[in-house]
């Protein structure tokens, strides 16, 4: 490599972040060196300094940090020494960042065209005319649908995959030297996401940009990323070309990295059923979210029900909870019909039915400690106080494999995973016979979301408990299914024993399904587009011929 | 005040020392000002017999509107009493009055404007639509005329005025709690089988109490505000009782003569005003920062 070809070097940089305690490090001396037109994949668990890094290759720290050590050499300048307003000009000119949730970054109250060439208009002097064909090229080259429509409406009139796409044309406009990726694609489907990624990867090969791609997700960096630089508590723990580190992974915490995907259980068959919901129709106003929906949960199995964003598998859990009141049809638990609505159900019939929500962020009350979230479902359902009530919250604490010394934490004070954990702990406090699980582990990371999913699966060992478990990631039914319901636009594609459903011949959804799902091999994107491409027969193909 | 309501935060699982250590770091010059002015007219307010030295309503001299001198420091009032210890009363009637008034519009405003957020739907619009019309009227008259009905008294006063001040209250505890409400704890609350009263308070009200510590500060002021225009209108608190409103109002004609004597009371309204504002102000910064944490 010689000296020309490096247009970023990142040598033993430092970050610091402010708390009570004084100045943090979060990022401890990384380095790396990125070359010309190449990609470089940042993998690391949530909290292993990313973002920072992503953001500091920019010469940027978030509110509260500073840059405490280190270089950080973007073709042969020294953005740390640069004067702020010669720092300002370089980035979106000739380093782009691109979010991680576009829906927050896109300013509403703008159209997307406007905000797309704002840049090339501002800084770069580019005519608006031609800024603006400029943009509607890139538009093309991601695959926008429509895009001469798509780029005069507002941000929340868009999806989120295509709003995704639109700012990658936004950071590309410019044609930058070095884009910062920051898990572009986390928030998205698997369906969009492949999408997403393949105009991604397209765009970027076809401009040479150089590329940081921040992601906690191993399959999707090995689709995008020449080099991958693995990264732990704000240190490196390993960096290698893809190709290699996929072969041979050095360090253990790599190797655990990609153990996570090959969690498989055996399906068991049913011999009771806890749940049964007979052809029942929900709608919010005039919207129809589920149609004619016949399914049953087997008791002490898993019932996983699967489906992309606006498939109503949400839907699903809030009409068996009793939040959403059926339109038609009847929901039966035990054999005997439940009330439609939370407040027609008795105390008895709300402690067996528990839900585990996605977000333990906003399920957990951020001013009670873990004591209270814990045990206010044992006060109600069992009526217990005081030294009992305490005993068994710490039971449950340890029954989640959090310990109970953290009682008197509050969820601020925890990590996501223990956040969840806590949330498990709760339903489970009431010793429900089904919990309904919707998506509790795609917040998560994918060491973390193994943890989950075998504590789940112990817990259901020890209690019989049966689980609605509602997600949209296939490795996860693989992981923890009994039986799988595929679900889309409120209706029942498929349904059946999960190894009957997840082998072939499937319906064409459920194959599309299944097949956007990054596998952990460089050419798994290639051969999928390749594929689809040679117009296999699956009917409804996400990528337009363009 | 209440500003010993800390809302929990990380902080709480450490000793108390750095707890505190903590706090005071992010205490500005400003908000020490503002402690010394609140805690100093707390002092004053309890310990006013203490102090003052002559009684609330004492007529100490048979000069009217005497000028300033060593044995009447602000001089006398129109009866002769002694403007330096009738303002000293002043701030135990005007700061109770005033704080029992805010209190009582807290409790009101808070609880129907949490009920609204969370129960939603007819109640939300029954509530939200009364206080509109209630909102319709210009406020200091509605008092006026409802103070000449039912007479003024010091507990008449508190409750209308409590009232009236309500609305604002909560319309901001209701647009708080709103987004308190839709969080997956509010309905997994509503899950569990808990009750309504159980979610307005244990569930969405710790989460908006630092936008309501902060508010009471605001309201205090325009309380007082309110009480002292009341009583310099000769609606408020009613003589011999001293207060700061009523007080500018007996020695007005003062100012006519270059006397600022009158001007003293609402100097004294002033700088409460500014020393609430600036301990608000601390606090807002404070809990912006637990925010951050988060």
């Amino acid at each position: 490599m010689t000296n020309e070809d490096v247009l970023l070097s990142i040598a033993d940089l430092k970050v610091e972040a402010e708390t009570d305690d004084g100045w943090q490090p979060i990022v401890n001396g990384v380095s790396l060196t990125l070359r010309k037109g190449e990609v470089l994949g940042l993998i690391g668990e949530s909290g292993a300094g990313k973002s920072t890094i992503g953001l500091a290759a920019m010469g940027f720290t978030r509110p509260g940090c500073r840059i405490a050590g280190g270089t950080v050499t973007f073709d042969g300048i020294d953005l740390l020494k640069l004067p702020p307003a010669q720092l300002r000009a370089m980035r979106g000119t000739r380093i782009a960042y691109v979010a991680q949730s576009a829906a927050l970054s896109f300013n509403p109250a703008h159209r997307i065209m406007d905000q797309t060439i704002e840049t090339a208009v501002l800084d770069m002097g580019v005519p608006r005319r031609q800024a603006r064909q400029d943009a509607l090229d890139l538009f093309r080259q991601l695959q926008l649908p429509d895009p001469e429509r798509l780029a005069e409406r507002y941000p929340h009139q868009v999806s989120g995959g295509q709003l995704q796409r639109a700012m990658t044309a936004m950071a590309m406009t410019c044609r930058p030297d070095l884009i910062v990726f920051d898990e572009p694609t986390t928030a998205l489907d698997v369906t969009t996401q492949v999408e997403v990624l393949a105009a991604i990867r397209k765009a970027v090969q076809q401009h040479g940009t150089a590329a940081i791609y921040i992601t906690h997700d191993l399959a999707v960096v090995s689709q995008m990323a020449d080099r991958i630089l693995v990264l732990r508590h704000g240190s490196e723990v390993e960096e290698a070309p893809t190709r290699q580190m996929l072969a041979a992974p050095r360090e253990d915490y790599t190797k655990s990295l990609w153990s996570v995907r090959h969690l498989h259980k055996p399906a068991a068959p049913r011999d009771d059923v806890i749940l049964d919901m007979r052809n029942v129709d929900a709608a919010y106003g005039k919207f129809k979210v589920l149609d004619d929906i016949t399914l049953s949960v087997p008791r002490g199995r898993t019932l996983a029900v699967v489906g992309e964003s606006g498939s109503g598998k949400s839907t699903l859990a809030r009409v068996v909870s009793g939040l959403l009141r059926p339109e038609k049809g009847e929901v039966l638990f035990k054999g005997a019909a439940l009330p439609p609505v939370v407040e027609k159900r008795s105390r008895e019939q709300l402690r067996q039915i528990q839900l585990v929500y996605q977000s333990a962020d906003t399920a957990l009350n951020p001013r009670q400690r873990v004591g209270d979230l814990v045990g206010r479902r044992l006060e109600l359902y069992f009526g217990m106080k005081g030294r009992e009530k305490e005993r068994r919250i710490g039971e449950l604490l340890d029954q989640v494999e959090l310990g109970a010394h953290h009682i008197g934490r509050f969820p601020a004070e925890l990590s996501g995973g223990q956040k969840q954990r806590v949330s498990i702990a709760r339903a489970l406090a009431a010793k429900p016979d089904l919990m309904i699980c919707d998506e509790i582990t795609s917040a998560l990371d994918q060491i973390i979301q193994g943890e989950i999913l075998k504590l789940l699966m112990q817990l259901q060992r020890e209690t019989g408990v049966s689980y609605l478990f509602i997600t949209h990631d296939i490795a996860t039914v693989r992981a923890i299914a009994d039986e799988v319901v595929v679900m889309n636009r409120g209706k029942i594609v498929q349904q059946g024993p999960k190894d009957t459903v997840l082998s072939p011949p499937y319906p064409p959804y459920t194959g599309r399904l299944l097949d956007s799902v990054p596998e952990i091999d460089p050419d798994w994107l290639t051969r999928l587009l390749a594929r689809r491409q040679g117009g296999e027969p699956d009917g409804s193909s996400p990528l337009p011929q363009g | 005040m209440t500003m010993s309501q800390q809302p929990p935060s990380r902080r709480d699982a450490r000793p108390p020392a750095s707890r505190f250590s903590a706090m005071f770091r992010r205490t500005t010059p400003a908000a020490w000002l503002g402690f010394a002015i609140v805690v100093l007219y707390g002092l004053i307010a309890l310990f006013a017999p203490l102090i003052a030295p002559y009684g609330e309503a004492q007529v100490v001299s048979s000069v009217p509107f005497a000028p300033w001198s060593q044995s009447f420091l602000f001089g006398t009032d129109q009866l002769g009493r002694d403007v330096f210890s009738r303002m000293i009363y002043a701030a135990r009637n005007t700061i109770a009055i005033s704080l029992a008034a805010t209190v009582l519009t807290f409790a009101v405003g808070t609880t129907l404007g949490i009920v609204s957020a969370v129960a939603g739907g007819i109640v939300d619009m029954v509530i939200s639509r009364i206080v509109d019309a209630v909102m319709a009227l210009p406020q200091l008259i509605v008092i006026l005329v409802l103070l000449s009905v039912v007479g003024s008294s010091v507990v008449s006063l508190i409750v209308i005025i409590g009232i009236a001040d309500a609305t604002n209250v909560f319309r901001l505890s209701r647009s708080v709690a709103m987004n308190v409400a839709v969080m997956d704890f509010v309905e997994d609350a509503r899950v569990r089988g808990e009750s309504l009263t159980w979610i307005v308070f244990h569930e969405v009200l710790p989460n908006i109490l630092s936008t309501l510590v902060a508010e009471f500060g605001m309201r205090f002021c325009f309380v007082v505000l309110t009480i002292s225009a009341l009583s310099f209108l000769g609606l408020g608190i009613q003589p011999p009782t001293a207060d700061w409103g009523s007080m500018v109002r007996e020695n007005a004609t003062l100012i006519s003569y270059g006397d600022v004597t009158p001007l003293l009371p609402a100097a004294a309204i002033a700088v409460l005003a500014i020393g609430v504002n600036f301990v608000v102000d601390w606090f807002l910064h404070y809990a912006s920062g637990l925010r951050d944490d988060q």
